[in-house]
C-alpha cells in the first residue's frame, strides 16, 4: 500500500523575539550582523504557560480546519517532541484524548529534532505499508525557548518555537519515495540538554561563559555549532547522493530540495557544495528561525502556498542534527 | 597550499578587523569580533577552498592561524 502526504498545517507562539529585542537585550553583541548571516529576523516563543504539546494540539486542529479533516479519521498519532510533557505517560496518549481522536487510533511518541520529520514520514510510511494504519497525524512541536539559559545570546538568536501538524494517508498530493536514514552518537555531545533527564539529575551548577562567549551549564540546551557545521558538511553531500540513488533520481531531476532550515549560512554552504541551483533551493527562516522538527513542514507549506507545484514535480526533504541524527526521502507530487 | 595565501582567505572571515593585520603568528581568537559564527566562517571556507574538513576540535585546539594551516596541510596531504 502506498503512503502520501495528504495534509501539512503549522501553529506558531504569539510572543515574537525580534532581532531589536535581541539588540536590547545584548546591546554588546551586534545582533544584526549575526542575524544577518544566519537569515533570521523573528522568532515566535511559546508562552510561560504554553507547552509543546498545546502546540500540537493547536497545529492538528489548524491541521482540521484548514484541511476539512475529521479528529474520527485519524487511527495513528505520531508525536515528536524533545520536550514532552512528562516521562510518562506518552504524551501522545493525551493529545489523543485532547483532539478527540478515536480510542481505536495507536498513538506514541518519539525523541528526535531536526532529522524528525523524515522518521515521522518514514514509520508512517510503515505503518501504512504494514497494514497497521491508514491516516497517521504526524505532529512535531519543539520549544526549545524553554531549555535555553536567558543569556544564551547565540542560541537565543537561531532557535524559535513552533509545531506543525501532517496528514500522511493512503491517498493524497504527494506518494511517499524511498529513504536513506542514518546515526551517529558521536556527535551526542555536540547538542544537548545534559540534566533533567535520568542519568543526571539537576545539579543548579552556576552558568559560566564557554569558549566563544555564551553562557553555558549543564542544566541548558548546549550546541557546539562549528562541530555541528563541520558534521553537516561532510554528512549531507553524501545523504543526498545516497538518497537521489536509492529513488533512481538524478539532481536535476528534483524540483525543490527542502533541508532542514537551521541556518541561512550552513544551507548556503551546503546548496554550493552540492551543487544545487538557487531556485531548486528551499531556504527561508526569516520570521520562524530554525523551529528544530517543524522547520520542513513549515517549509512544504510556505512553498506550496507560494508557487503552484508542476505537475509530476519531485521534492527532495533532509533532515539532520541533534543526535547525530540524519535522513532524507523524495516525495513526488501527482 | 601556501600560508600567505592562507592567511588572506583567513582574515576575509573577520569583518571588523583589517586583513593586513593577519599574518601567520596572529592569535584569531584575541579579538572582540571571535564568536562561533567566525569559527563556522573559517571551516566553510576551508572547506570550500582546500577541500578539507576542520572540526571544532580542530580550532579549539588552535591558537594561531599557522596552527590552523598546519592542521589543513596534514589533513589535504592524508
Amino acid at each position: 500500500m502506498k503512503a502520501y502526504l495528504k495534509a501539512v498545517s503549522y501553529y506558531l507562539p504569539k510572543k515574537v523575539l525580534s532581532n531589536k529585542d535581541l539588540n536590547l537585550l545584548f546591546p554588546e553583541w551586534g545582533v544584526e550582523k549575526i542575524a544577518q548571516k544566519i537569515g533570521i529576523e523573528e522568532r515566535h516563543i511559546a508562552a510561560d504557560d504554553e507547552f509543546a504539546s498545546d502546540m500540537g494540539i493547536a497545529a492538528a486542529n489548524q491541521l482540521f480546519a484548514e484541511h476539512n479533516i475529521a479528529p474520527g479519521d485519524i487511527d495513528f498519532v505520531l508525536y515528536c517532541t524533545q520536550s514532552p510533557d512528562y516521562f510518562l505517560p506518552s504524551t501522545s496518549c493525551i493529545i489523543q484524548d485532547k483532539l478527540n481522536i478515536p480510542v481505536t487510533a495507536g498513538a506514541l511518541d518519539f525523541n528526535l529534532g531536526c532529522s524528525g520529520y523524515i522518521y515521522g514520514l518514514a514509520m508512517a510510511k510503515g505503518l501504512i505499508a504494514a497494514g497497521v494504519a491508514k491516516n497517521i497525524l504526524l505532529i512535531t512541536s519543539e520549544t526549545y525557548s524553554k531549555f535555553m539559559h536567558e543569556k544564551d545570546k547565540g542560541n537565543r538568536t537561531i532557535f524559535g518555537d513552533a509545531a506543525a501538524a501532517s496528514l500522511i494517508s493512503t491517498d493524497g498530493f504527494a506518494e511517499i519515495g524511498e529513504f536513506e536514514l542514518g546515526t551517529n552518537g558521536k556527535g551526542a555531545e555536540n547538542l544537548m540538554v545534559k540534566q533533567g533527564g535520568i542519568r543526571y539529575p539537576k545539579t543548579g551548577t552556576e552558568a559560566v561563559s564557554d569558549e566563544y562567549g555564551n553562557q553555558q551549564s549543564e542544566e541548558y540546551l548546549y550546541m557546539n555549532g562549528p562541530e555541528i557545521f563541520s558534521f553537516t558538511s561532510k554528512e549531507v553531500p553524501a545523504l543526498i547522493t545516497a538518497t537521489l540513488k536509492k529513488n533512481h533520481l538524478e539532481k536535476a531531476d528534483i524540483g525543490q530540495f527542502i533541508f532542514h532550515q537551521a541556518n541561512q549560512f550552513m544551507l548556503e554552504h551546503l546548496r554550493k557544495k552540492i551543487d544545487i541551483p538557487p531556485a531548486n533551493f528551499y531556504a527561508d527562516m526569516l520570521d520562524v528561525g530554525n523551529t528544530v522538527s517543524s522547520t520542513i513542514p513549515i517549509a512544504i507549506y510556505k512553498a506550496m502556498k507560494a508557487n503552484e507545484v508542476p505537475k509530476g514535480a519531485k521534492w527532495l526533504l533532509a533532515g539532520f542534527g541533534v543526535g547525530y541524527s540524519w535522513g532524507a526521502t523524495v516525495v513526488s507530487f501527482d | 597550499m601556501d600560508i600567505e595565501s592562507f592567511v588572506q582567505e583567513f582574515a576575509k572571515q573577520f569583518d571588523d578587523i583589517p586583513a593586513e593585520s593577519f599574518t601567520p603568528d596572529t592569535l584569531f581568537k584575541e579579538n572582540d569580533e571571535w564568536s562561533s559564527m567566525t569559527a563556522l566562517s573559517i571551516i566553510a571556507m576551508v572547506d570550500e577552498i582546500y577541500s578539507v574538513r576542520l572540526t571544532g576540535d580542530d580550532i579549539k585546539k588552535s591558537s594561531t592561524v599557522t596552527d590552523v594551516y598546519n592542521i589543513v596541510a596534514e589533513k589535504a596531504n592524508s
